[in-house]
């Protein structure tokens, strides 16, 4: 079902793990579908003054594929400017994968969301300029979250009160 | 380290046992006659197949061999008992009574039948996976015709008071049927003091081959065949008869039958080994199904915080085999009816793992699993954000 570098990444994740004090958190994901996933970033600058991603970590929960999307995406981006990063998308990750199976698609596509949503996070925070595309994005996956969470109303109560008590 | 082959998921299928391969070659090669036919090849075929039948019958406790008819599979004999039973009765009634967690061919044949103009009332389950027969009871309605029990669930191995649900079906006059593919010669059956009407069961959970399953029909059953063709089984099931299959079906039975009270000891001793060692030795682990009304051969847990594709291929890579209930893990991409019936959050089923053991299941396979069963957990909540 899996290739290889599906599974080596599944197997060995690069860029794992909790990180202090982050200069942006994404959070994307559903617990109930199954796969949610947190990505923080590190915003550093290169020789050129420009403002690259200096260090990613991510922590997952979910499927293989959820898993090693969440690692390739992290590995792609670190050391990126946030220009080049921003360009990151599914095709991209899931060639950098060699493949998934076509059912696993869209779990992977939430990897590349965390990434956006983390430099969304530190855009915003820091009362940067946001692309147009960039917003686009973010008001996108605002709007699949909104539609998940009314499908399973019934469900997010709960989710939530074990989201507070772990946090 | 050493990666040992683990096979945990017998109650997914089980290997065919040597001494079944070997009573069915024959019938590959020289036995190879249609048993239809008239001549000598075709009468040995025959033979072989009415021989099996008997086995059956015997091991039911079926009043007549000819109560047995061979199927393909496990999903055939439900689709024929369901819908067979359905359109041969609709003129006494149109409404069918299942359980919230019978297995997808029964579920599936139920709702179908709902979209020709059928009425399906699934019966809700305990947190343990337990059926109250009074609740069936309390369902049957006067134009119903079917209730449809499963004996013993295939993921969380609970099993289900099908005797007082016989005789509750057998008082209000409704068909019974279950579908006992999961205990069938693994725990003892006697269809006629069950009060059953039809019963299924399949080859190559126990240690049979593949392509052959069986329906007990009690006589007098009205039923309708879903394959027309050439007559074959008493006109229920047409198509050439799989006689090597059923040749190992039958030896399978015999064996389990033999070996069944010294075999189920064995197997309880196994599991609940397996069940203390993984509650014991990893934290925010729980057990689902019942803890004491269950298969022999049957665990199934589920771990907070973390999904079981990932714990399945982890342990995988150990050489382990074992199955899910996630979401994940599905073709269609939803949880476990079974878990969510028990009243389980899609979460808690995502983190569900099935460990089911066998004839050749040691207990050095047990101690591997619990080497590494902790060890996948522990990486996989060290990947989750839900653990601090």
């Amino acid at each position: 079902m899996y290739n290889k570098k599906v599974l080596q990444h599944f197997k060995s994740p690069h860029n794992f793990g909790k990180m202090k004090d982050p200069d942006g958190i994404g959070r994307v994901g559903n617990l109930i579908c199954g796969d949610v996933m947190w990505f923080y970033i590190k915003i550093g600058n290169n020789k050129k003054g420009e403002e690259i991603i200096k260090d990613i970590k991510f922590e997952t929960y979910g499927c293989v594929a959820a898993l090693a999307s969440s690692s390739i995406v992290t590995d792609l981006a670190k050391g990126k400017t946030i220009k080049q990063a921003l360009k990151i998308n599914q095709k991209e990750m899931i060639t950098s994968l060699g493949g998934l199976p076509p059912v696993k698609i869209h779990c992977s596509i939430l990897a590349v969301d965390a990434l956006l949503e983390a430099i969304y996070n530190y855009l915003i925070k820091n009362k940067k300029i946001i692309s147009e595309e960039l917003e686009k994005h973010h008001k996108r996956i605002e709007r699949e979250e909104k539609i998940i969470e009314e499908k399973y109303k019934e469900w997010t109560q709960i989710e939530e009160k074990i989201h507070d008590s772990k946090e | 380290m050493k990666i040992i082959k683990t096979y945990l998921d017998y109650a997914a299928t089980t290997p065919v046992d040597p001494r079944v391969l070997k009573a069915m070659l024959p019938y590959f090669t020289e036995k190879f006659g249609n048993s239809v036919s008239l001549h000598t090849f075709g009468q040995e075929a025959k033979k072989a197949l009415e021989k099996t039948r008997s086995i059956m019958a015997k091991a039911l406790n079926a009043k007549d061999k000819n109560e047995i008819i061979f199927t393909s599979s496990t999903t055939e004999s439900n689709n024929l008992a369901i819908k067979g039973i359905a359109f041969a009765n609709q003129n006494k009634g149109k409404h069918i009574i299942i359980s919230s967690i019978e297995h997808s061919c029964v579920l599936n044949s139920a709702e179908w039948l709902e979209k020709q103009g059928f009425k399906v009332t699934k019966i809700k389950v305990d947190k343990y996976g337990l059926i109250d027969p009074k609740e069936i009871e309390k369902a049957i309605r006067k134009d119903t015709i079917l209730v449809s029990i499963i004996h013993a669930n295939n993921e969380i191995g609970t099993i289900e008071p099908i005797e007082e649900i016989g005789k509750i079906c057998e008082k209000k006059k409704v068909y019974f049927h279950t579908d006992a593919v999961q205990s069938f010669a693994k725990i003892p059956i006697d269809v006629q003091k069950m009060k059953i009407d039809l019963l299924t069961a399949s080859s190559h959970k126990l240690y049979g081959p593949k392509g052959a399953a069986l329906l007990y029909i009690k006589k007098g059953t009205k039923i309708e065949p879903l394959i027309h063709g050439g007559g074959h089984e008493f006109g229920l099931r047409s198509s050439t008869v799989n006689i090597p299959a059923i040749v190992g079906f039958g030896k399978a039975v015999e064996i389990c039958k033999k070996e069944m009270k010294k075999e189920s000891k064995r197997q309880i001793k196994l599991r609940d080994k397996l069940i203390n060692g993984v509650l014991k030795k990893i934290p925010d682990s729980y057990l689902n199904g019942h803890p004491k009304k269950r298969l022999s051969n049957n665990t199934n847990f589920r771990f907070d915080y973390i999904e079981g594709e990932s714990i399945i291929m982890d342990l995988n890579s150990y050489g382990i085999a074992g199955s899910t209930g996630s979401a994940c893990s599905s073709e269609k991409l939803e949880p476990s009816h079974v878990l969510l019936a028990c009243g389980l959050r899609p979460e808690q089923v995502h983190g569900s793992l099935r460990l089911t053991i066998g004839r050749w299941t040691k207990k050095e396979d047990i101690d591997y699993l619990l080497k590494i069963l902790p060890k996948t957990i522990k990486k996989l909540r060290k990947l989750s954000p839900y653990v601090q």
